[in-house]
């Protein structure tokens, strides 16, 4: 079967330091793979040549079976691969429909030729992914400091996938909720799953990635240093390979 | 949703309702107060003379709130304004000098000035938005260089020998009444002794609100203005959104220094001179009223009609002090007092005070 994305010996350096080695991993539509490894293990930076920040220095992408140069953040997302990290990406200050919309805002004509902002449309058609995603949110006009962690969180998300993300990359996207919220979150990456989306999810807590992920690949020092179908392992052997307790070949 | 409902109620919930609302019942008050005790203030010569004075501070205050929504400040906008003052006379005087007529000397004046005039906006812009100098850093160092330029040109003195046009134009009010004898607009008509004429609306005010007004619907209702308040609210959510950040924000410090030109032009046309520090004590009293109509320094609140209110409540203020014959000292004093007054409203204002838009 084809792969949703596919990352074929990604190298990237900052001076001498080799943060990504040479490292490959692929996911399917419909799959979460979770992403593993110990600070400083390369996590961030890998993810960041699939959403354009960064630029590799060896290997290539290949996003639906063909070869794709990432070179910015918007590529990305005009492909399809969209980022949620930690700190959200929402602006607080702004409702939950106007944050869907930022940066590709409705606009409607008024008088024939000033444009302005379809505050309707937008608040409509972010009422409908909020429905399709099952989430409850008390009023899409509130602004977004008035919101719970996992509502901002499910915000974020919808935003994603508003836009037609294929691929979802989520940089911790539990760390900073509650238990239940936690729950919430976990049971949302299912739905999007079921609906045909590819996740790949960073996380530190192993419950969270145990209870959602398919896959795990695992990464130290910069090189993946194990690659396993969650049926197949548990979490203290997923422990002892980010540690580096053990050594296993791939 | 249920903290929300639970501190609506008592002295927080009042607090809350009256909170984002503050500034209005401020105004009200202050009308009541003046009325009461200074007979005169609210008449018509009492308004016209608010009114004459409310150019400056507006522009300036429109100007500070794009601004500082996008968690900037542009120390700069005082002499911008004292800087257009004197390079507008100057046009002038010169096209004068050079034998054109008075009319078309000013129009071409006016718009050179405002292409001179944003270009201290630019330098910021790009300072800030693209070197990521400090707006205070960047603003201050373009206060200091437009006051110097200004200073230079007019050899420390002021501007003069404009033509008499200017002051027409300047102090000509929207509708000018001889009662029982004419109506005339723009300009006012020649009164023969012991008839009187009723003035209505300065010029200089219509055009300064004109510009309120649209500014006030670019900020609220375009893709422009939601982007200013992205940029305050959260400024990585919005380079995140493919917002051009940079372009933005130097767009934004054009703006206020467009906004400051204009006013040293309306300055220019209502004194009939040019004067490098004309613009010197609206800096305060327009970031004043921008913080009063609840913009906060560290970004993303505010709107350009609480703005305008907070504008009225320091005009009123100025105007009633002055009628009750206090010297302007009080309401230097009284400014910065309600400054404090209004910034910790803000940093002890919960969230929920800014629950919707």
């Amino acid at each position: 079967m084809e792969y949703l994305l596919e990352l074929k010996n990604l190298t990237k350096r900052f001076g001498g330091l080799v943060a990504v080695n040479n490292v490959s991993m692929e996911i399917k539509e419909g799959e979460v793979v979770g992403l593993l490894g110990d600070n400083g293990a390369g996590k961030s930076t890998l993810i960041k040549m699939v959403s354009g920040v960064y630029h590799p220095d060896g290997g290539q992408i290949f996003f639906k079976g063909k070869e794709v140069k990432i070179d910015s953040t918007r590529k990305a997302l005009s492909i399809g691969i969209e980022t949620l990290y930690q700190d959200l990406s929402l602006a607080e200050n702004l409702n939950a429909y106007s944050n869907i919309f930022l940066g590709r805002e409705k606009l409607k004509k008024i008088l024939k030729f000033i444009n302005i902002l379809d505050h309707d449309y937008m608040h409509e058609e972010s009422k409908k992914v909020l429905d399709r995603l099952e989430i409850e949110i008390p009023s899409l006009r509130n602004r977004i400091s008035v919101l719970s962690g996992g509502q901002r969180q499910a915000v974020a998300i919808s935003r994603s996938i508003y836009w037609d993300a294929k691929l979802l990359i989520m940089d911790e996207p539990t760390a900073a909720l509650g238990v239940a919220e936690q729950k919430k979150v976990l049971e949302l990456v299912l739905k999007l799953k079921s609906q045909g989306i590819g996740i790949i999810i960073i996380s530190h807590q192993l419950y969270d990635v145990f209870s959602v992920a398919d896959r795990l690949v695992i990464m130290r020092r910069g090189e993946k240093v194990g690659e396993r179908n969650i049926e197949e392992t548990n979490p203290d052997e997923v422990v002892s390979l980010i540690v580096g307790a053990e050594k296993v070949k791939q | 949703m249920d903290n929300i409902t639970i501190k609506k109620n008592g002295l927080h919930g009042l607090l809350l309702q009256l909170g984002n609302k503050w500034m209005i019942f401020f105004l009200l008050l202050e009308v009541i107060i003046f009325s009461i005790i200074s007979p005169g203030f609210f008449s018509l010569n009492g308004i016209q003379t608010i009114l004459n004075n409310s150019p400056s501070i507006l522009l300036l205050a429109l100007a500070e709130t794009f601004v500082i929504i996008t968690g900037g400040i542009d120390l700069s906008v005082g002499f911008v304004m004292g800087f257009s003052s004197v390079i507008s006379a100057k046009l002038i005087v010169t096209f004068v000098g050079l034998g054109m007529n008075d009319a078309l000397s000013i129009i071409i004046g006016i718009v050179i000035t405002l292409c001179i005039g944003i270009i201290p906006g630019f330098l910021n812009g790009i300072l800030i938005g693209r070197y990521k100098v400090p707006p205070l850093i960047a603003t201050f160092s373009m206060l200091g260089i437009t006051h110097g330029i200004s200073e230079l040109l007019i050899e420390g003195s002021y501007a003069k020998n404009l033509p008499k046009l200017a002051g027409k134009i300047g102090n000509g009010n929207l509708i000018n009444i001889v009662p029982g004898k004419t109506v005339s607009f723009f300009v006012s008509p020649a009164i023969q002794r012991g008839e009187r004429l009723i003035e209505i609306l300065p010029n200089m005010f219509v055009i300064a609100f004109i510009f309120i007004i649209f500014f006030a619907f670019i900020l609220k209702s375009t893709k422009f203005g939601q982007h200013t308040y992205a940029i305050g609210g959260n400024v990585d959510a919005a380079i995140r959104a493919g917002i051009d950040v940079k372009n933005h924000i130097i767009k934004i410090y054009m703006l206020s220094s467009l906004f400051a030109t204009i006013a040293g032009i309306i300055y220019m046309l209502r004194f009939v001179t040019g004067k490098a520090d004309s613009g010197m004590v609206f800096l305060l009293d327009s970031i004043v009223a921008v913080v009063i109509g609840g913009a906060s320094f560290y970004g993303g609140f505010g709107s350009v009609w609480k703005t305008v209110i907070g504008c009225f409540i320091i005009l009123l203020l100025e105007n009633g002090l002055r009628m009750l014959g206090f010297p302007t000292f009080y309401k230097l004093v009284l400014v910065g007092i309600i400054l404090i007054f209004a910034v910790l409203i803000d940093q002890f204002s919960p969230e929920l005070l800014h629950k919707e838009d």
